[in-house]
């Protein structure tokens, strides 16, 4: 049964571990961004076989399961001499798993910006780069940023499938507690509990922010 | 020499996909179950029911999958001092946290039926239950489906995560196979992908089958 | 002093007992007051054309009749029985459901906007209440569909799906599913409000022969003035959420008495031709 002494002993170890969590959905979280756009914008491309490649490779990433994509970085990858450390091959894992549904997102995003813009630009004669880094993605953006920071608390939530490639965080220190002790009841729930304080009150946020954009 | 090996993966692995099938089918049953459960609860006019649905819906999304999946198996048998394998486990921890998901497509498509035809099966005096079942979700069912069937593929991919409380699903077959051998690692796991690929794939096709059933009548 | 409650002569001019009365009925939305003390009868196959500008309450009258609002105060009895109470052991306690589906199924309801159900063709739409609220055999309320769908000149749309329909058409629809369950009382809601100038002409012609039918009070809630002229038993003139005024049709239109009618109804006419009063209606809020 419950133990609550026993769950306030192992709370600090499981607290300690929440920074490698988190900064696992950081670098991920960039991650995705990070390859995320250009992915998008090579679906927008005028080169009917480029947009198709992304939307082939989009597909088959969002329909496959990140835990097999991650272990094919952390494992598969070393025959052919690239190594990754369980961090930077998570990280990868989820950057490149959630950068197909950031595409999307972005996507929507750059959508929505009224054609004029584009017109009003090459009217005032601004090149390629100057339209995208001082007109387009300034109106894209702020609208999308509560949907991306839905999908930045979804990747929290999968952090703990990178315990399956051996990162030591969160479930992986729980199993390892738990099994250490065979007590896995306050282990696993401490965990849970960790995770739904976290990302609860970040989803109400979230919400709030879908707001006041909607307001605007 | 490649293809020989391809040949000898393919039994097990269609025997580990079949555990796949097996569990995202009940699993989705399971899903659409709490689904409308809780939809209706966060729709009824008692105020601790909608808590209950609210309740459960939150815990379901705000927690990691393979959190729930671990506690179910591992933690609540302590708890309850049961015996839960890890099929009922799986179907379970997957059904709820989709079925979480599920809850707000139900709720959200529900509230979208004009209000209008609700007034009209009042005026024809309609009770509340044959209203519902008649008239609104017959036309919220057709607003559902594309929202399920993206979850349905989150879903199968949701699977893959039986193989850590060692079920015998597709994931486990593959890294099964990896241990015999290591050096077919890559071509291991690209048939995984490949497969998964295909399931989703025909999971994916059920639904537009179903989208395109239930569009009869519309403009 | 009666006359003023219970308005003009009954259609055959024997004083019956109204099918339907308000008595003090008030509906505030917060502070906002939408309707103010009403009291009205009406009485069996009476047409009472009820008009007034919008927000004056002529649409919530109608509709805390079908249930569909409830009043803030004062009762309403349909065919002698209390629509939003029950007596319960000597004291009235609002009603519940159930009490309040055997009173509604006297009542039936025309709306602006159809509200036919899409999922359903023309033929379902209209068999769909008689089956599963009447308990009628399926045959038995085909049959009946079929025969209210040819009296709205339909019978060769039974099997088409309203997305397919005018909105003419859409609304006769809506009139044969409401008239088939046989209400006491039948209301229309600003019936032809909502479609193009050269349907209404269709939608009116069926009004007007349900009307020449018979025995089941109307209330329709119109713009429509010539209409309203020639199958109103009774008009009523609603403004600020009180009734205002109430008459025949030639009181109410040809020797309006209170200032807020004569200003409501100069908006909808021409005066003046060739030294004499001609009179012409414009409709003022076609769409």
């Amino acid at each position: 049964m419950w133990d609550w002494s026993y769950a306030f002993q192992i709370l600090p170890e499981l607290a300690n571990v929440l920074p490698i969590t988190i900064a696992a959905t950081v670098v991920g979280f960039a991650a995705a961004c990070v390859l995320g756009l250009p992915l998008s914008l090579a679906r927008k491309s005028n080169y009917k076989a480029v947009s198709y490649l992304a939307l082939g490779w989009i597909e088959f990433i969002r329909s496959t399961p990140l835990l097999v994509q991650l272990f094919f970085l952390f494992y598969a990858l070393p025959l052919y001499g690239i190594s990754f450390s369980p961090f930077a091959a998570g990280v990868l894992g989820l950057g490149l798993h959630y950068s197909t549904y950031m595409s999307e997102v972005f996507r929507s995003g750059i959508d929505a910006v009224p054609a004029g813009q584009w017109e009003a630009a090459k009217a005032l004669n601004f090149g390629k780069r100057r339209t995208w880094t001082n007109i387009i993605l300034p109106q894209a953006v702020p609208p999308i940023i509560p949907v991306m920071g839905n999908y930045f608390i979804t990747m929290f939530k999968e952090t703990p499938l990178l315990s399956a490639i051996t990162l030591v965080e969160l479930l992986q220190t729980a199993k390892a507690i738990g099994s250490g002790s065979f007590r896995y009841l306050e282990a696993f729930t401490l965990v849970g509990l960790l995770f739904f304080l976290l990302s609860y009150p970040s989803s109400l946020l979230v919400g709030r922010l879908e707001k006041r954009f909607q307001r605007k | 020499m490649l293809q020989t090996s391809i040949w000898e993966f393919t039994p097990l692995l269609l025997r580990g996909a079949l555990i796949t099938i097996e569990v995202t089918l009940a699993a989705t049953v399971a899903a659409v179950l709490c689904a409308f459960l809780s939809g209706f609860l966060r729709l009824s006019k008692s105020r601790i029911l909608r808590l209950i649905g609210t309740v459960y819906v939150e815990v379901f999304r705000g927690t990691s999958l393979l959190v729930q999946l671990f506690w179910l198996y591992f933690a609540l048998p302590i708890l309850l001092d049961i015996h839960i394998s890890a099929m009922s486990a799986a179907i379970a921890a997957i059904g709820l946290n989709y079925g979480a998901y599920g809850s707000e497509v139900v709720r959200s498509s529900i509230v979208s039926v004009p209000k209008g035809q609700y007034e009209a099966a009042t005026a024809l005096n309609m009770s509340s239950w044959l209203r519902i079942r008649r008239v609104v979700l017959p036309q919220a069912l057709p607003l559902m489906l594309p929202s399920f069937g993206n979850l349905q593929i989150e879903l199968l991919k949701g699977t893959s995560l039986v193989y850590l409380i060692t079920l015998t699903d597709l994931t486990y077959q593959g890294m099964i196979l990896r241990s015999y051998d290591s050096s077919k690692t890559p071509e291991i796991f690209a048939m995984l992908l490949f497969l998964y690929f295909i399931l989703a794939y025909s999971f994916t096709w059920v639904i537009r089958f179903l989208e395109r059933r239930t569009a009869k009548g519309r403009a | 002093m009666d006359d003023e409650v219970h308005g003009g002569r009954t259609p055959d001019g024997v004083h019956q007992e109204p099918v339907v009365k308000y008595r003090k009925v008030s509906k505030s939305y917060g502070s906002t007051v939408v309707l103010n003390e009403i009291d009205l009868d009406i009485y069996p196959g009476e047409k009472v054309a009820v008009i007034g500008p919008s927000g004056s309450g002529k649409t919530t009258l109608a509709r805390m009749l079908m249930t569909l609002e409830e009043p803030t105060a004062g009762t309403i009895e349909v065919d002698g029985e209390l629509l939003w109470h029950q007596e319960v052991k000597g004291k009235l306690v609002p009603a519940n459901e159930k009490h309040l589906h055997n009173v509604r199924s006297k009542i039936g309801m025309v709306f602006q906007h159809f509200h036919l159900f899409p999922h359903m063709t023309i033929l379902r739409n209209v068999t769909e209440a008689p089956i599963h609220v009447q308990g009628m055999s399926r045959a038995e309320a085909t049959e009946r569909a079929l025969e209210m769908l040819e009296k709205v000149g339909l019978s060769d749309k039974v099997d088409e799906y309203p997305s397919r329909l005018s909105g003419g058409q859409k609304q006769r629809v809506a009139i044969a599913r409401a008239v088939v369950m046989r209400p006491r009382v039948m209301l229309f809601d600003e019936a032809t409000s909502a479609l193009d100038p050269e349907l209404v002409g269709e939608v009116l012609s069926v009004i007007k022969d349900l009307a020449a039918a018979g025995d089941m009070a109307m209330m329709l809630i119109t713009h429509e003035m010539d209409f309203a002229g020639e199958i109103a038993d009774r008009v009523i003139f609603t403004d600020a959420g009180s009734i205002v005024e109430q008459g025949t049709p030639e009181q109410i239109f040809e020797r309006p008495q209170s200032p807020r009618l004569q200003a409501f109804l100069s908006r909808f006419r021409q005066t003046w031709f060739m030294g004499g009063v001609q009179e012409a209606s414009i409709s003022a809020e076609k769409r």
